[in-house]
């Protein structure tokens, strides 16, 4: 039995436009941020988004907390599409799906109180604590992600990096959402640290029910909190599946070329593996290359990666594979 | 081919302090390490820990104010560089000691091209000419691997991306063929596809010129790649030093072996992390005895009370913890 998906998004794209001229502006080209993503999200799982900067995965986050209105495509919440909506009936969804920032230095206002940053949410949604209550709701937050409730009046100064990531968690906690939105939220942090962080972090999606979109850089961690895994690479999906799919059976050049580029903290496992050094540089999403995104770097390239867009596909020798998940390569191929 | 007996770089009890408002900061207090000709040593830390600190010590662009080198010294083939004067030293920065950042935006001279700064270390280090200059730096580029390296040498730092931009600084290091080279981050700004193909660069020019490199980082597993040998720093001291086989095989300090606890691995996909409870100490008020001792899942009375000297803990290999012993023993995996 799955679960039942709480977010689907389909073809969802968003161009910056490119603009000239102060007085006359016309629009030139456009930054092709994202350019074609669908993915489900369902109740109680963690997707994993990982890529390198500049492939749009921070897009991706801002496109459905709605920090961003998409150029096309469709976000549904719960079969709604959400990208069409706007006033009250926009308030609602935002309050079910919340996010948690990258910089736990600079998403924190320095002028408040840590209480008035968690209990900030309760100021738009008023409905989801009575005003009485809210300085309660705002220590039992703080005691949830593991911060001193008598800490409510000091300020995000005093706080060290891994502590204000809290705050900002408890924050997104604070209206009891169904999806938390989380962009690169340990990537600023020493690992030793991190560790915690990821630890609160799935500990809190058991206790409420959480269902995750965790984007970030780092592969390994993205493989431990992770049920499924997105690979992106210049505003597309270049791979999809379950963790073990994508890391221990990856099918497109871009993956395998990723994986074998991480460090592994072991010197005896480093040197037992194949590794493959791209060349170049990634294109710029103003001009991505035709037909397939990765083709300028991919040493698989052929004519045929020029001229046809490779779909979002599970490859057919794949089919009845136990490890059947899609790719977006030609000529998709275990190594 | 070097004859003396005495290591490259052999740093003996430096002690750095930084006179803040909070109090003296002690950056860097009691660290001693050594680098061989033509060997890598890792020195490993978390923010804070430090270990940049140490390295601007060794290269002499501390900033003192408000640091200050209260004890120790450095010393670079037998020759200590605290004590050599201004003029000497600087003779010897760049053409036999140099050093790669980690913002490479930040270090290059944003109102000069690269050609015109590389080509400025022959000219100022080797009395080249400046058409000379500029051959030998367009040479450089093309070593680095930048393409267009005649075109791309009038271009300015901005205009390249991030991992160009590194090598640029690379072939700065490289570019008088130093016997040490000190890299401080190298990597840590860029994407993992190109730091993979920054570190293959660095460590295949190091093979090449026969350089030894300090090799500054907080990411355990760049290190297991490159380096011969690591010292794992915390609150301003050496925990440990090993090769990194054996540190990565057993590690003999809790510090060490928490931290490879607590990093997600991706060739292997466990429940809970392991996690070090607890925060590194604030520089003005590092703990007495061992400064890890109130994170530490073994520490005793004595943790608390006397700072554990480096107990040899193995061939090459020492360990500032009373209970190396036991910690080697509990860590065999």
């Amino acid at each position: 039995m799955t679960p039942e998906p709480l977010l689907q998004v389909t073809d969802l794209v968003k161009h910056y436009p490119l603009t000239r001229g102060i007085l006359f502006r016309k629009q030139v080209g456009a930054v092709h941020a994202v350019d074609g993503v669908s993915f489900t999200l369902r109740r109680g799982e963690t997707l994993g988004i990982v890529g390198e900067s500049g492939c749009g995965k921070s897009t991706v986050a801002r496109l459905l907390v709605g920090l961003e209105r998409p150029t096309a495509g469709q976000i549904r919440y719960r079969g709604e599409d959400i990208t069409k909506l706007s006033g009250p009936a926009l308030r609602t969804v935002r309050r079910n799906i919340q996010m948690v920032f990258q910089d736990p230095y600079t998403s924190l206002n320095p002028r408040m109180t840590v209480g008035d940053i968690v209990g900030e949410p309760f100021e738009i949604h008023p409905e989801a604590a009575p005003k009485g209550d809210r300085r309660q709701r705002v220590r039992e937050l703080l005691d949830v992600v593991g911060l001193n409730p008598e800490h409510i009046n000091r300020y995000p100064h005093q706080f060290s990096g891994g502590q204000r990531q809290r705050i900002g968690i408890a924050r997104g906690l604070a209206l009891r959402p169904e999806v938390i939105v989380a962009d690169e939220p340990v990537s600023a942090l020493d690992v030793s640290v991190q560790a915690q962080v990821v630890n609160l972090m799935q500990r809190l999606q058991g206790q409420f029910g959480l269902s995750y979109v965790f984007i970030a850089h780092d592969l390994s961690v993205v493989r431990h909190i992770s049920d499924r895994v997105a690979v992106m690479y210049l505003g597309r999906f270049a791979e999809a599946g379950t963790d073990e799919e994508i890391y221990d059976h990856p099918t497109h050049p871009y993956t395998q070329a990723l994986l074998s580029a991480v460090p592994v903290p072991d010197p005896a496992a480093g040197a037992a593996r194949g590794r493959i050094i791209l060349t170049g540089d990634v294109p710029s999403p103003a001009a991505p290359p035709s037909g397939c995104r990765f083709r300028t770097r991919c040493w698989k390239a052929t004519e045929r990666c020029a001229a046809e867009v490779p779909a979002l596909a599970v490859p057919a020798w794949l089919k009845d594979g136990p490890a059947a998940h899609a790719s977006a390569c030609h000529y998709a191929a275990e190594r | 081919m070097t004859t003396t007996t005495a290591p490259l770089l052999d740093v003996r009890d430096l002690h750095v302090e930084f006179h803040t408002r909070d109090g003296v900061a002690k950056a860097v207090n009691g660290v001693s390490y050594t680098v061989e000709a033509g060997r890598t040593l890792a020195v490993l830390g978390e923010s804070g820990s430090g270990k940049s600190v140490t390295a601007q010590a060794v290269m002499g662009i501390l900033d003192t104010p408000p640091g200050r080198i209260t004890a120790g010294q450095v010393l670079f083939r037998g020759q200590d560089l605290l004590t050599m004067g201004e003029e000497h030293r600087r003779r010897l920065r760049g053409a036999k000691l140099a050093m790669i950042f980690q913002d490479a935006l930040s270090a290059l001279n944003p109102v000069m091209t690269v050609g015109a700064q590389l080509g400025e270390m022959y000219e100022v280090h080797q009395g080249m000419s400046r058409s000379d200059a500029r051959a030998r730096a367009v040479q450089l580029m093309d070593r680095v691997r930048i393409p267009a390296a005649k075109q791309r040498a009038g271009d300015y730092p901005h205009q390249f991306s991030g991992g160009m931009r590194q090598r640029i600084m690379i072939a700065m290091a490289v570019a008088l063929e130093p016997d040490l080279i000190i890299a401080d981050e190298p990597t840590t700004a860029l994407d993992v596809t190109v730091q993979a193909q920054v570190m293959d660069l660095l460590a295949e020019l190091r093979r090449e010129y026969a350089t030894g490199l300090v090799l500054i980082t907080h990411d355990l597993g760049v290190v297991a790649d490159v380096a011969d040998h690591i010292a794992v720093m915390y609150a301003g001291r050496v925990m440990e030093s090993a090769p990194v086989a054996e540190l990565y095989a057993r590690p003999a300090h809790p510090y060490t072996r928490g931290l490879l606890d607590s990093i997600p691995r991706l060739d292997r996909k466990g429940r809970e992390l392991y996690a070090i409870k607890g925060l590194p100490p604030s520089l003005t008020a590092v703990p007495p005895g061992c400064p890890f001792n109130p994170r530490c899942p073994m520490a005793q009375d004595i943790c608390r009370t006397d700072r554990p000297p480096l107990h040899p803990a193995g061939p090459g290999r020492v360990s500032a913890c009373h209970f190396w012993k036991e910690t080697l023993e509990g860590s065999a995996r």
